[in-house]
């Protein structure tokens, strides 16, 4: 059983390709290996910045040897056809095998292909890989036509047994394989032979590569820490940092340095990400302050100077990079303290958000005026909640935002404290926009919330109204996370809130900017009246009638542009809502069996039903009574249909005749007397407790009655109470929705 | 091998040095274009000399011009007016990277003391239509050179394809010099009985040009040059092969070229001016790079290009 390596040597391969491309190695080397009938007992992939290599153990020597059989024509067939026949089978006349089938003797070939030696295959399926190579961004080079991620200079292919290994000879444009390669660029210049894979780790060892991505990083880990315990400080960890930082080197060398004195007050995030997005440094901080003092930068090799020049190279980069972070800080410093940041506002008007949707300055007006209508339902200052939406985006006209987008935010907080603002304030510009993904954490002071929820509540408008929805993996504007962060939001701070209102106000502001027919006094009194009625159409109806026929026509526009905005968005809403409990283990069907009731707008009101419904369904109670509720619906439903007539009259209990007939107009009785308090108090727990009640009855009734007696007073009758089991069920959820 | 090499003492024995390197590996070293350009590769021996199949391999200085970068000669680092040296060499040599390492070494940079990376850095020119893969090259955590493979230039395919170095000639000065502000810079031999300083040669240009740039320009003017210089591109192209004069076949690419390099670098000094927008921007990029498509279109029916009758 031989063990197969192959190593493709390349010029530097770009850091965030390797962990990939090695895996893409070893996936479509193994595939094609196994579908030409190979099998292998174990594969292992690996990068440096020069080199992917990949070991394949264990590989059978040829692949199984097969013989099959097709059947041709009969014996008897005219000469034309059996030649025809062998023609297209590719075998000869001695070939051919004779057999009794049911129409007659009929020919067969018997064709054998006989297994192929690993190392073909083993070459077939390198070349195809490395021709057919799925590099996000691939070049061509010299004169070759062959592309690959940077030039390709050699091919390790090598087969090893217990008695030698061999070379597996392939050819791709011009570059042919062996068993050569090269150590560390600098550090052990010159090529060398290998014989199989632990001689290729080992020699490469020796000449100052590491060939594992992982041992690299945990050994820059393990120094980086180790150097900075031994002064008393820590590395702040980031683990796309060491990742990238493991594939720029292939001997790492830690070296820890000063940061000059001058910029240790500088915002500590500033110094992290200035030293990780220039420099690819880590910063290490003095536990006891949190400050950032140090920094640590790995080297790709050892010098007789124990690094020391290096060192000093990249300090000195470091100071100048520093010196334009704290120029930005210091320029934007003065700009907040004694202009209040208003020149950034005033430059936020000149900056597109999007051409359909105004500028910055436009967006930023209309999230304050969302914020200062959600204020009062979350329970902020409205005062304060519109302060902060007018400030909390400021930052984004400022020098170190410009240079550094990821600082969005944070700056703000920093420059809004600068400026004397509330801390309420300066928070919510941090926080407004969280929460950025499923795991971040979601903002729970107040002016935070109305802030975050306006913001994205305006986005997803804004969007809707122009139609640039999301279509399957196209989410440009990344407004499935918003919707999510929305219901985060909502739910993690339980907040009753109901988003019609909102939606169609902000929208209304958004389309208020596109037509022109629309004047400010229609916005005003429209948004009023929202406020009012709760949604867009009764705030229309109304305003429509009290103006009588006149000044109608901005009204009649923005009923014209707006016809189902909310309505689609809201279930745009009702689909991210699923899959959010889906993931949290909420059933499908029970969520769509809350979806259409009433305040459906309300997400933490719908969620608190899908779950008493869940708890209510994991008992025993709760499910037979399903099971209760639609035997009822169907017989029901069935009788509606034939006779062409409602039962909803209201059953009468003096007809009853069997007493468990009896009993189950007691017990509808006494649950609507629970159910309806219950509901009023949205104690959908109690409520649906007292559903669940009802099995024992509605089972003892199906078990002792026939429905459609033959008395047609006692089967109307009966029909009416059915509706009533209906009536008081629906009322709690729309238990058809439920499946099993 | 490296403690043979002497360190250099001023700024211009860097740039004998490459050039003295370069021309040993076998580089015609050409003289800087007598224009104004943005960046070495607007040479027409890079951007023009990269396209059709002939072989070429050229080195030379070329003073570069950006004029957003004005700071009237006090920043560190930052000049209107710099010298990139640019190394174009077609098809690349499967050793273009041990060939530029020994040019590092050339201007005494010590590779066992130094830490020498490539760090990936994809090249894109909106305004020439091209693009290629490749590094800026970090020594010691700091950017001196870039290197590229062109893939595309004037929306032609390169086949076969350049190799480009490109060093920013003062910051990688500064940094073998040890020298922290730019205009401190040695520009000859410090012991040479008339000693200059970088900023004794440039400090004065440096404001004057920053002034101009910044805020006295004649905008109009530059609009008008703009336009006619597209005109004139455009016009010199829409010529027939066939001179009527000498009967011979001329495509005056490289005329209409030079209109293309001045059209790029107006839309610069317009940009510095404050006078283009956001969106217009995009617009004006466009524009040059529909003239400097022409050109590479022409070009490629040239013989230099790889025209063959």
């Amino acid at each position: 059983m031989p063990d197969l390596l192959i190593e493709l040597f390349s010029e530097e391969i770009p850091a965030r390709m390797q962990a990939k491309a090695a895996d893409d190695l070893k996936s479509r080397v193994t595939n094609g290996l196994v579908e030409a009938g190979l099998t292998y007992a174990g594969a292992a992939a690996y990068s440096t910045p020069r080199r992917l290599a990949l070991r394949v153990d264990g590989l059978t020597e040829r692949s199984p040897d097969i013989k099959e059989e097709r059947k041709g024509p009969r014996v008897d067939a005219p000469e034309k056809a059996v030649e025809g026949f062998l023609r297209g089978a590719g075998v000869s006349r001695d070939d051919l095998i004779e057999r009794d089938e049911k129409k007659g003797r009929v020919f067969f070939a018997v064709i054998e292909k006989p297994g192929r030696p690993a190392a073909e295959i083993v070459a077939e399926v390198l070349e195809d890989t490395i021709l057919n190579f799925p590099w996000p961004k691939s070049m061509r080079w010299g004169a070759g036509s062959l592309r690959w991620v940077r030039p390709l200079h050699r091919i390790i292919c090598l087969l090893s047994r217990e008695d030698g290994s061999e070379v597996v000879p392939l050819d791709v444009d011009g570059i042919a394989s062996g068993r050569t390669t090269e150590g560390h660029r600098f550090m052990a210049p010159g090529a060398f032979d290998v014989t199989g894979f632990d001689d290729y780790e080992a020699k490469l060892k020796r000449a100052h590569v590491v060939l594992d991505a992982q041992e690299r990083a945990e050994a820059i880990w393990q120094d980086a820490t180790n150097q900075a315990f031994a002064s008393g400080l820590e590395v702040v960890e980031d683990k796309g940092l060491l990742a990238e930082v493991a594939g720029l080197v292939e001997w790492p060398v830690v070296l820890m340095g000063e940061i000059g004195a001058e910029f240790l007050d500088l915002p500590p995030e500033v110094l992290q990400t200035s030293m990780k997005e220039h420099q690819k440094f880590f910063s290490v901080k003095n536990p006891k302050t949190g400050r950032i003092e140090r920094f640590v930068t790995v080297a790709n090799r050892e010098t007789a100077d124990h690094g020391a020049t290096i060192l000093a190279g990249n300090q000195k980069v470091l100071s100048a990079r520093l010196a334009d972070a704290k120029f930005f800080w210091e320029n934007d410093l003065r700009v907040a303290k004694k202009e209040k940041m208003a020149p950034w506002l005033d430059s936020l008007g000149s900056v597109t958000f999007h051409n359909k949707l105004g500028s910055q300055r436009d967006r930023i007006d209309r999230i304050a005026a969302l914020a200062r209508e959600l204020a009062p339902v979350v329970g902020a200052d409205a005062n304060l909640a519109e302060q902060a939406a007018q400030v909390a985006k400021a930052d984004l006209a400022s020098e170190m935002v410009y240079e550094f987008p990821e600082l969005q935010g944070l700056m703000g907080r920093y420059y809004s404290a600068a400026a004397g603002l509330p801390a309420e304030v300066a928070a919510a510009c941090e926080e407004h926009y969280s929460p950025l993904g499923p795991s971040d954490d979601v903002p729970s002071a107040s002016v935070s919330v109305v802030v975050a929820l306006a913001d994205k509540i305006d986005t997803l408008t804004g969007f809707w109204a122009i139609d640039e929805k999301p279509t399957g993996s196209k989410d440009p504007f990344a407004l499935r996370r918003a919707a999510l962060g929305v219901i985060r939001l909502v739910l993690e701070n339980s907040l009753a809130i109901s988003l019609d209102r909102f939606m169609d106000a902000q929208l209304v502001r958004h389309k208020a900017r596109m037509i022109d027919e629309v004047t400010d006094s229609d916005v005003e009194d429209l948004i009023d009246a929202i406020a009012e009625y709760g949604v867009f159409g009764a705030a229309y109806r109304t305003l429509k009638e009290k103006r009588g026929g006149d000044a109608t026509a901005g009204l009649d526009a923005m009923k014209e542009a707006l016809p189902d905005k909310s309505v689609d968005l809201l279930a745009f809403f009702h689909d991210r809502l699923k899959n959010y409990l889906r993931d949290e283990g909420v059933r499908h069907d029970v969520i769509d069996a809350c979806l259409g009731m009433p305040g459906n707008d309300d997400l933490a009101l719908l969620v608190a039903r899908a779950r008493a419904l869940q708890d209510v369904l994991s008992t025993e109670d709760g499910e037979n009574l399903v099971q209760g509720f639609k035997r009822a619906n169907n017989i029901l439903t069935q009788a509606e249909d034939k006779d062409g007539v409602e039962y909803s009259f209201g059953a009468d209990p003096k007809f009853a005749e069997d007493p468990t007939e009896t009993a189950l107009f007691d017990a509808l009785a006494q649950a609507e007397a629970k159910i309806a308090p219950a509901m009023k108090a949205q104690d959908f727990s109690a409520a649906m407790a007292a559903m669940a009640d009802l099995r024992g009855p509605v089972d003892a009734f199906f078990e002792a009655v026939q429905v459609n007696a033959e008395s047609e007073v006692l089967r109307r009758n009966r029909l009416n109470l059915l509706n009533t089991i209906r009536q008081t069920c629906l009322q709690v959820a729309d238990l058809t929705r439920i499946e099993g | 091998m490296d403690q043979t090499i002497t360190k250099p003492r001023s700024f211009q024995e860097i740039i004998l040095r490459l050039q003295t390197y370069w021309a040993e590996k076998g580089c015609a070293v050409m003289q800087p274009y007598d224009m104004e350009v943005g960046a070495g590769t607007f040479h027409p021996a890079t951007t023009l000399r990269s396209l059709g199949s002939r072989p070429w391999a050229a080195a030379y200085v070329q003073p570069s011009r950006r004029p957003t970068d004005g700071r009237y000669g006090e920043n560190p680092n930052r000049l209107q007016h710099y010298y990139q040296y640019q190394v174009l060499i077609k098809p690349s040599p499967p050793d273009l990277q041990e060939l530029y390492l020994g040019s590092l070494r050339a201007i005494g940079i010590d590779m066992s003391l130094h830490d020498i990376r490539f760090v990936e850095d994809d090249w894109e020119s909106p305004t020439l239509g091209a693009w290629g893969l490749g590094w800026e090259v970090w020594c010691d955590g700091m950017e001196v050179s870039q290197f590229t493979y062109f893939q595309q230039v004037g929306g032609h395919d390169c086949h076969p394809v350049s190799g480009e170095l490109t060093y920013g000639l003062e910051r990688l000065a500064m940094y073998v010099l040890g020298v922290d502000h730019v205009m401190d810079m040695p520009y000859n031999d410090p012991d040479a009985p008339i000693a200059l300083s970088y900023g004794d040669v440039f400090r004065q240009t440096e404001q004057e040009y920053s002034r101009w740039n910044f805020d006295v320009a004649d905008t109009d003017v530059l609009l008008r040059h703009f336009e006619e210089a597209e005109a004139e591109c455009a016009r010199i192209l829409n010529h027939a092969e066939d001179d009527p004069k000498t009967g011979k076949r001329i495509v005056m690419a490289h005329p209409a070229y030079d209109q293309c390099i001045k059209a790029s670098h107006i839309f610069n000094l317009l940009d510095a001016r404050g006078v283009i927008s956001v969106t217009e921007r995009q617009s004006y990029i466009g524009r040059v790079r529909a003239l400097a498509k022409r050109c590479a279109d022409a070009f490629v029916l040239t013989e230099a290009g790889g025209y063959a009758a």
